[in-house]
């Protein structure tokens, strides 16, 4: 059975089982690789993408259900979003995997909030695990992007 | 396999080893040995000849004026790309914005780690500590033969030419020109040997902030490629079904209701289970859920973990007659330990390494020629693996290295094992078309490779000042070395972080015995390894006896520091002491913890302040001071104290993986808990300026929260903290 899915403003068509999660269409048929298998079980926000603008876990999105809906992955983010800057600017990603879906949660929260708290952090952020332990650069990177920045991520 | 290379007649002879002194000294890929050549000249063998430029094999230039540095070791996360790329461009002068850095190919005769002699490889936090001299001297060669190349086109002297960013001058007259364009000059000049090194003094990008990751954008943007995206034509990808217990086998399997699920290509029995090849991740995941397989536990673990403990704890009494390893004795232990003595034990659990990417693999074989596209921690030990399955030389491995989405030990391993799974299974499709091995975080949770249980016991009887006289450890844990080629049956890093403790030096009297246990559950080393326990036995202590002595814990180790000519653990303590105000008021119900560690040649200090929030602790402000020698990447040693904090505190909070009956019983996030944002501590570092060579920063900064914030609790509860995690399931 084909579905359409809407990715980062294009219409796909793809032609896996509907019960599929989104994860693995993206990932293995459509190869927008950005996204990335950490758990599969919603446990690690390394596959969070958005859809019409909410951050979801597309591991455990079957892409019948993501059918009609706007899904923006990393890579429809275009490379220019301020937290990409922000990112880059604070050395925020070490090994880097995790780092994908931790600004997907981040863009959806800045669109909501665009001057969160550290408490709108956390409750925004916690669903997205880093082994690496970036958490302080991500807060900071966060607020410098929203503009009530600490200049360092030391600071 | 046998006889991967005619072997002359002497027998063969490897090696002992341990995760910094590899010491290999003949090939261990089947018995086979060669005498008169070097390491890598036998590890490198079969392997294809490599043709350098003009810069020999850490350097490129290329004409539109880029450097390219070529990586030997892995990147997971740790930054260590920036730092061997900064030595090179700071002895070469070159423009830092035009400077990139790519892995090398693996090859161990001309890429081995100094430190782990004879192997390519990344790891005991050693990927700058070795390269220091080697990467300085590349880069100093390079430029000085830009040096000469311009004194020839311009007939003037050399010391009259400068360089700087990239650019070449001629001082007297103002001329100049750049790296680039002198490459037709440069290429008929070769390196010199041993070319003057900058004084340290000198240096201009060193230690600066300047030094950046390079790879910050690509990880911004989802353009990084890990193994995990690497997408070739006509590629499959597999799932392996591994027992639920170590050391169990495949008896039969039914693989009738697999191979009927729409894209599933193959299944196949290889030594570590049944896999099952299908044409995409999907499948292949739907195909193992429909698998059935019959395992032959004859052999297998069956105890749970506090059945292991209680076994490790009955060796510590006596219960069993063992043969134990004295790592460290001094003065009379048959009469020192009379009278009132202070007694600890210290229990830890198995832990996982649990990398954001799970371990993958992928493996292209035809005939004898391999391909490894993959991010490989231990590029010689890989090959060797691989040749083995194969059966040809471990030098026609070709490898690929990917940067990894984490490892904190675990892509490196004795038996490579993931990708060894992949090369079985490459084979068997065989035609050289590509396979890739996924491990699913299940796979990955309960695959094993753990840092092993450790139990710590202490006892101690302290003289009149309430110093330690005589302090009697005993350390019973597994190796983490098992089935390393060479190794030997007792494991350095159980004990390594006790073991030449400033602590045991400033002891007049010290009985140190350790005993490797076994089981078939695998074991390895894991960030910061022996010290992920030997420093919260030793610092937890520590605070413990300066409580019963009643003095102050830094004014405690001051003192015994002193005794032992710690000098860098004093400059440590007290740098961090005074940035975090040790001493000063806190809020109520808010505590301090101090831990010293020395890891890897790098002494940290910590300080934490705790609180305890529904009696769990809560970690908020965290000052570290480091001494690393000279700190390349400043930036990046931070990021490692932070990250290190975070992954020491994950495993002190809640890291554990426990055995019932043998069965993990940890097989995701949602049971493995990990650190989360909202429980992140905020650290600050403070870098000791040295002039020592480079040491490590990628462990040092584990192993100190687990014994700073159970010094904190101790303050707060009066209670001595015995086992972790401190979050009980």
């Amino acid at each position: 059975m084909a579905l359409t899915l809407n990715i980062n403003g294009h219409d796909y068509p793809v032609q896996a089982d509907p019960d599929t999660p989104l994860l693995w269409v993206l990932r293995d048929e459509l190869k927008m690789t950005g996204t990335k298998y950490g758990c599969g079980i919603a446990q690690c926000g390394a596959c969070t993408v958005q859809a019409d603008g909410q951050a979801i876990r597309s591991c455990q999105t079957p892409i019948q259900a993501a059918a009609g809906m706007k899904i923006t992955t990393i890579e429809g983010l275009g490379g220019t979003h301020p937290l990409q800057a922000a990112w880059v600017k604070l050395d925020v990603p070490q090994c880097g995997y995790c780092q994908s879906g931790q600004i997907m949660s981040a863009a959806a929260l800045l669109a909501a909030k665009p001057k969160p708290t550290d408490q709108d952090i956390d409750d925004a952020m916690s669903g997205n695990i880093c082994r690496c332990g970036t958490y302080q650069r991500i807060r900071a990177a966060i607020k410098d992007a929203s503009g009530q920045a600490p200049a360092t991520a030391n600071a | 396999m046998n006889a991967i290379v005619k072997t002359p007649k002497t027998a063969s002879k490897l090696a002992t080893a341990t995760r910094r002194g590899v010491i290999v000294s003949a090939t261990a890929a089947g018995g086979a040995l060669l005498v008169g050549c070097s390491m890598g000249d036998v590890l490198s063998m079969g392997a294809k000849k490599q043709d350098f430029g003009a810069f020999g094999p850490f350097i490129k230039i290329d004409p539109d004026g880029w450097v390219t540095v070529f990586n030997k070791h892995q990147e997971m996360g740790q930054g260590n790309h920036a730092g061997l790329a900064a030595i090179v461009a700071e002895e070469l002068d070159a423009d830092w914005d035009k400077v990139r850095v790519q892995p090398s190919a693996a090859n161990a005769k001309i890429y081995a780690n100094t430190l782990i002699g004879g192997l390519q490889g990344t790891g005991g936090s050693t990927a700058i500590a070795n390269s220091w001299t080697q990467l300085r001297t590349a880069g100093a060669a390079a430029r000085a033969m830009f040096v000469q190349a311009a004194s020839v086109r311009w007939t003037t002297p050399t010391k009259d030419i400068t360089v700087k960013d990239g650019v070449v001058s001629h001082v007297p007259s103002g001329r100049t020109v750049r790296f680039a364009e002198l490459l037709p000059d440069v290429a008929k000049l070769t390196p010199p040997a041993q070319p003057t090194l900058k004084k340290p003094s000198d240096f201009t990008l060193i230690g600066t902030d300047r030094v950046a990751r390079k790879d910050s954008l690509a990880k911004s943007t989802g353009t990084a490629g890990y193994t995990q995206d690497v997408h070739l034509p006509n590629m499959l990808t597999a799932m392996v079904a591994h027992p639920t217990r170590f050391g169990a086998t495949v008896a039969s399997f039914d693989a009738t209701a697999a191979r009927a699920v729409p894209g599933v290509v193959d299944v196949v029995k290889i030594p570590t289970g049944v896999a099952v090849i299908a044409e995409n991740t999907y499948a292949a995941r739907k195909g193992r859920e429909a698998l059935k397989v019959t395992w032959n536990e004859d052999k297998a673990e069956k105890r749970s973990s506090d059945q292991i403990m209680t076994s490790y704890k009955g060796v510590v009494a006596g219960k069993s007659d063992v043969k134990w390893h004295a790592f460290q004795t001094a003065g009379d232990a048959a009469t020192a330990f009379g009278g009132e003595l202070f007694h600890a034990t210290y229990e830890f659990p198995f832990l996982a390494h649990a990398t954001m990417e799970p371990m993958n693999c992928v493996a292209q074989v035809d005939g004898r020629k391999v391909k490894l596209t993959f991010a490989s921690q231990i590029q010689t030990l890989d090959q060797l693996n691989a040749a083995m399955v194969v059966g040809t030389l471990p030098g026609a491995v070709e490898i690929q290295t990917l940067p990894a989405g984490g490892s904190f030990g675990r892509r490196g391993n004795p038996t490579s094992d993931y990708a060894t799974e992949c090369v079985h299974i490459a084979k068997h499709v065989g035609g050289g078309r590509p396979v890739k091995l996924v491990w699913t975080r299940e796979d990955d949770m309960t695959g094993g490779r753990y840092r092993p249980m450790v139990l710590h016991t202490v006892a101690i009887r302290t003289d009149t000042d309430g110093y330690p006289a005589a302090w009697r450890h005993r350390v019973v844990t597994q190796s983490t070395t098992k089935g390393l080629p060479g190794a030997g049956a007792f494991d350095p890093s159980a004990v390594e972080g006790t073991k030449d403790s400033p602590y045991l030096k400033a002891t007049p009297v010290v009985d140190g015995q350790a005993y490797i246990a076994d089981s078939p559950v695998t074991t390895l080393w894991w960030r910061s390894v022996g010290a992920t326990h030997t420093a919260m036995a030793m610092e937890h202590t520590i605070d413990q006896l300066a409580h019963k002595a009643g003095k102050d814990p830094a004014d405690y180790r001051r003192a015994l520091y002193t005794r032992a000519g710690a000098t860098r653990h004093i400059a440590a303590l007290n740098l961090a002491c005074e940035k975090a105000g040790w001493g000063q008021p806190l809020p109520a119900g808010t505590a301090r913890g101090l831990a010293v560690h020395e890891s890897f040649g790098t002494v940290v200090a910590q300080v934490a302040e705790v609180s305890l929030v529904d009696g769990k602790p809560r970690v908020g402000r965290v000052v570290c001071a480091v001494d690393c020698g000279v700190a390349v990447a400043p930036d990046l040693v931070k990021a490692q104290m932070e990250g290190g904090t975070c992954y020491g505190l994950s495993a002190a909070l809640y890291g554990a993986i426990t055995l019932k009956d043998g069965v993990v019983e940890q097989q995701n996030f949602d049971t493995y808990q990990v650190l989360r944002m909202n429980e992140a501590p905020t650290v600050e570092t403070y870098i000791i300026a040295s002039a020592n060579p480079p040491s490590g920063a990628g462990e040092p900064g584990t192993p100190l929260i687990a014994p700073a914030v159970a010094n904190a609790l101790l303050v707060l509860t009066g209670k001595p903290t015995t086992s972790l995690p401190f979050v009980k399931a």
